[in-house]
């Protein structure tokens, strides 16, 4: 066993409202600089929808991700690493900035500077590439909130995998955003794919970052990443991702898009895991049993053996103890409500989702039902299918079973807290009917929707961190008080043998010597001075090296 | 010995060798963030996808093909039995479609430089200096091989080749150089210019060829360096005190 840990997000999409500020405000810190236009390493897309890149989930198409070659073994989907080096010269592969969308500004100078005349001036579009006039052809969020459906329906690509009959249904079934930034995963395929061995996963933290000064400009990372979350840029030559905001992240603030978020809806916390266990569980031949796959490779931070072990691997304490408090593992593990985006791409994300429930209750009260009702919901669940076997494409691989567990936890959730409110008794039912417990859903729905901020975010500071290893770091590693005689006491051999006395340690006690005696530093017995400790009275007898005596 | 020739075959292989050495040197600690292909397949990449192959399998071809001709002693080759005549089918039949190819890519890619907007936008000065020279050497290159097809066979092993080992042996055989054909004579000087260019253009990207790429694992994890703030290394001179 090898124990890691992760950062992790979990967005809860039911909140989402599709407001595009966590985009915003991320495009505001990150990518608004020249060559970096069209990027956006958080973007909102409605689904059903193209997404942006248009279309990127087809992975027949961008060959993004990890696929199985005849022996089992992963393989990257756009070709092994022979291939990757004869094709290096012309990635076939490629995103065109087409397939994102060309950047544009306004001519707003016209407004001022336009001659008088009868027409309004108007500020014409122009392309923020070539600076020439260019039409506005598409956008990182043209279809937002299904704009263009549904002739664009079937440009969805999880669309084209639902039946036919199920499809027909759709534009009257529902409607809902997924917000998206880089997975930060456990097997990230655009680490694989960096042929300069630029892009690296943090041993500490598990977040994935280019090295700008040893990218090359490649480009392989791109093609590699099936989420299509690396991206080019093409003033620099180099490669730019999501950096899942280290810098806030590393003094415990949470991400700009978390902070930000309007639905609050974001959690981000520690999970533990085994690193060694990564590569089996993404090797599964049955996609569908990815996502349990996944779930096993987690570590539970209650048991004392993981902990032990993960002490043992030099995950810092206050890492193991925020893994026990993670919002994060809580809805991932403990009560599997969030689920990962497209498992079946085998890279393990590492930014969940729990599915929304919303489509559902509001079909439900539209065609004339009490959509509270538990057994109506649970109903709907399955007379709804659309939406189930939608989100199951997006979450499950196509399994609708984890994605109807989630749906039913969350319906329980609305049932037992609106009898609550009513006043009516507790039903141990409710809870009983997907395994909880009453705490369990009073615990969840605290957790869902009145968390406050430092019950979503649960981020250990790199810096506490390191603390330990910083704070003795004239002295080298072994604990101060493991050798012969103690704190501040002389090796065997003398005052400077065996191991040299942590500054920490010969400071506590000088400053308790001066602060509980009465007389100078000069003390008789008193070791070396320390002309940091001395507190300036007398001249203690270590002050300067002994004269010696003169020779006639 | 003409000055000239002092100064062509005897002081700018020198020059061009100081450049091309502390060039590279320089830029890998100076410049670590300039040194990228500087990709321009986000732009356009339908005339790319037939022209960069092309034109890199064309220019790599050559190289070896310098190594054979150029770097490899005669009686070395002549050791494993392969005779002048042999040597020099070998080279005409594999050196003109290799070059033919590096030129026709090479032809390609400007043309598309040119005519792409936005790729057209990204052209800095350097490149268009440094296409102009790499245009030249190759095309004196090619030159050189068809007047070597048609007039020849002429065995410039015998005298371009020794002349440049013997710039390695620290004792240039410039009287050598001096008697070549006028057409190996200009191949020579612009190639030369060519590789004194190379760390101060976009071409340093091949010095950063991936091969390792074959040997290290997938995953690449790395450690965050606890005495360093930002993610990339300090600037010299600016390293955080202790
Ligand atoms: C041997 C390893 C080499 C590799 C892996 C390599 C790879 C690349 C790549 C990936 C590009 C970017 C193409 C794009 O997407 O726009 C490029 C461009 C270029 N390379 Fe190389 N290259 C190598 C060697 C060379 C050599 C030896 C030369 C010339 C002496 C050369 C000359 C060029 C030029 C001129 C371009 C710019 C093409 C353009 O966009 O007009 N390369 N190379
Ligand atoms: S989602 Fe992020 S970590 Fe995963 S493959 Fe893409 S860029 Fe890499
Ligand atoms: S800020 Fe929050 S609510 Fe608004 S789009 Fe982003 S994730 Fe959704």
């Amino acid at each position: 066993m090898k124990p890691m840990a992760q950062l992790a997000m979990v967005m809860n999409l039911d909140k989402c409202i599709g407001c595009h500020t966590c985009s915003v405000t991320c495009k505001q810190t990150w990518t608004n600089r020249a060559g970096v236009e069209y990027v956006w390493f958080n973007n909102v897309e409605t689904r059903p929808g193209q997404g942006y890149p248009r279309r990127h989930e087809d992975q027949e198409k961008w060959r993004g991700g990890w696929e199985l070659n005849a022996r089992g073994r992963l393989r990257l989907k756009a070709g092994g690493r022979l291939r990757k080096l004869a094709t290096i010269f012309s990635n076939p592969v490629l995103p065109e900035l087409a397939d994102y969308y060309e950047p544009w500004t306004y001519d707003y100078k016209n407004l001022t500077e336009a001659p008088a005349g009868d027409d309004m001036p108007t500020a014409a579009p122009r392309s923020l590439i070539t600076g020439k006039p260019t039409d506005i052809v598409w956008s990182a969020n043209w279809d937002d909130d299904l704009g263009g459906m549904p002739e664009h329906l079937d440009d969805d690509p999880l669309v084209g995998r639902l039946s036919e009959k199920v499809r027909g249904q759709f534009e009257e079934a529902f409607m809902f955003y997924v917000p998206r930034i880089c997975e930060h995963c456990l097997n990230p395929a655009c680490v694989a794919s960096c042929p300069s061995g630029a892009m690296y996963k943090r041993s500490e933290d598990g977040i994935v970052l280019v090295d700008q000064d040893r990218c090359r400009g490649w480009r392989m990372c791109v093609t590699g990443c099936p989420y299509k979350k690396v991206y080019f840029n093409h003033r620099t030559g180099k490669a730019e991702k999501c950096t899942l905001c280290y810098p806030r992240m590393e003094v415990g603030l949470p991400t700009v898009c978390s902070e930000t978020c309007v639905g609050r809806l974001r959690y981000l916390g520690v999970m533990l895991y085994d690193a060694d266990a990564v590569t089996a569980a993404a090797c599964e031949p049955d996609e569908k049993k990815l996502y349990h796959r996944q779930l096993d490779v987690f570590l539970d931070p209650e048991d004392p053996a993981v902990r032990q072990e993960c002490e043992r691997a030099g995950i810092p304490h206050d890492w193991i103890e925020a893994a026990r408090r993670s919002p994060v593992h809580a809805l991932i593990s403990k009560y599997r409500v969030a689920l990962p985006l497209h498992p079946e791409y085998r890279t393990m994300p590492m930014v969940w989702y729990i599915p929304p429930l919303s489509p559902i209750v509001d079909a439900l009260a539209a065609s004339g039902h009490d959509g509270e009702s538990l057994d109506n919901l649970f109903g709907a669940l399955d007379t709804l299918r659309i939406p189930v076997d939608y989100l199951a494409e997006l979450f499950t691989a196509g399994d609708p079973e984890p994605v109807r567990a989630s749906l039913e936890t969350l319906a329980a959730i609305r049932n037992h807290q609106r009898r609550k409110n009513l006043g009516e008794e507790e039903d141990p039912g409710i809870a009983g009917r997907v395994g909880l417990s009453g705490q369990d859903l009073d615990d969840l729905f605290r957790l869902l929707a009145i968390a406050k901020y430092g019950e979503r975010y649960v981020i250990p500071s790199a810096a506490a961190g390191d603390a330990r290893s910083l704070e003795e770091s004239v002295l080298g590693d072994g604990c101060s008080l493991e050798f012969d005689g103690g704190p501040g006491m002389g090796g065997p051999f003398g005052e400077t043998s065996g191991q040299p006395v942590p500054a920490s340690v010969e400071t506590f006690h000088a400053l308790k010597e001066r602060q509980t005696s009465d007389s100078s530093a000069d003390k008789p017995g008193g070791r070396r001075v320390n002309l940091l400790n001395w507190d300036g009275n007398g001249r203690p007898a270590g002050l300067f090296p002994a004269r010696r005596k003169k020779e006639k | 010995m003409t000055s000239a020739g002092l100064l062509l075959w005897g002081v700018l292989p020198y020059v061009c060798l100081v450049a091309l050495i502390g060039g590279t040197v320089w830029r890998h600690r100076y410049d670590k963030f300039g040194w990228t292909t500087r990709s321009s397949e986000l732009y356009e990449k339908r005339l790319l996808r037939i022209a960069s192959p092309l034109f890199h399998y064309g220019i790599i071809g050559a190289f070896f093909g310098h190594i054979l001709g150029v770097v490899i002693p005669k009686s070395w080759i002549d050791g494993i039995g392969i005779d002048e005549h042999a040597y020099h089918l070998i080279a005409t039949w594999l050196g003109i479609p290799a070059g033919l190819a590096a030129l026709a890519g090479l032809a390609m890619l400007i043309v598309r430089r040119r005519t792409t907007g936005s790729v057209f936008d990204a052209t800095t000065n350097n490149d268009k200096v440094m296409y102009v020279v790499l245009l030249g050497a190759i095309c004196l290159g090619l030159a050189a091989t068809f007047w070597n097809a048609a007039e020849g066979p002429y065995d410039y092993r015998t005298s371009v080749s020794v002349w440049f080992r013997s710039v390695f042996y620290g004792d240039p055989k410039i009287a050598l150089m001096s008697a070549t054909p006028i057409v190996y004579r200009i191949h020579a000087a612009v190639g030369m210019v060519l590789i004194g260019m190379f760390p101060f253009t976009r071409l340093i990207h091949a010095f950063a060829a991936p091969v390792f790429y074959m040997f290290r694992p997938y995953i690449v994890y790395r450690s965050r360096d606890a005495r360093q703030l930002g993610a990339r290394s300090p600037q010299r001179g600016w390293e955080r005190v202790r």
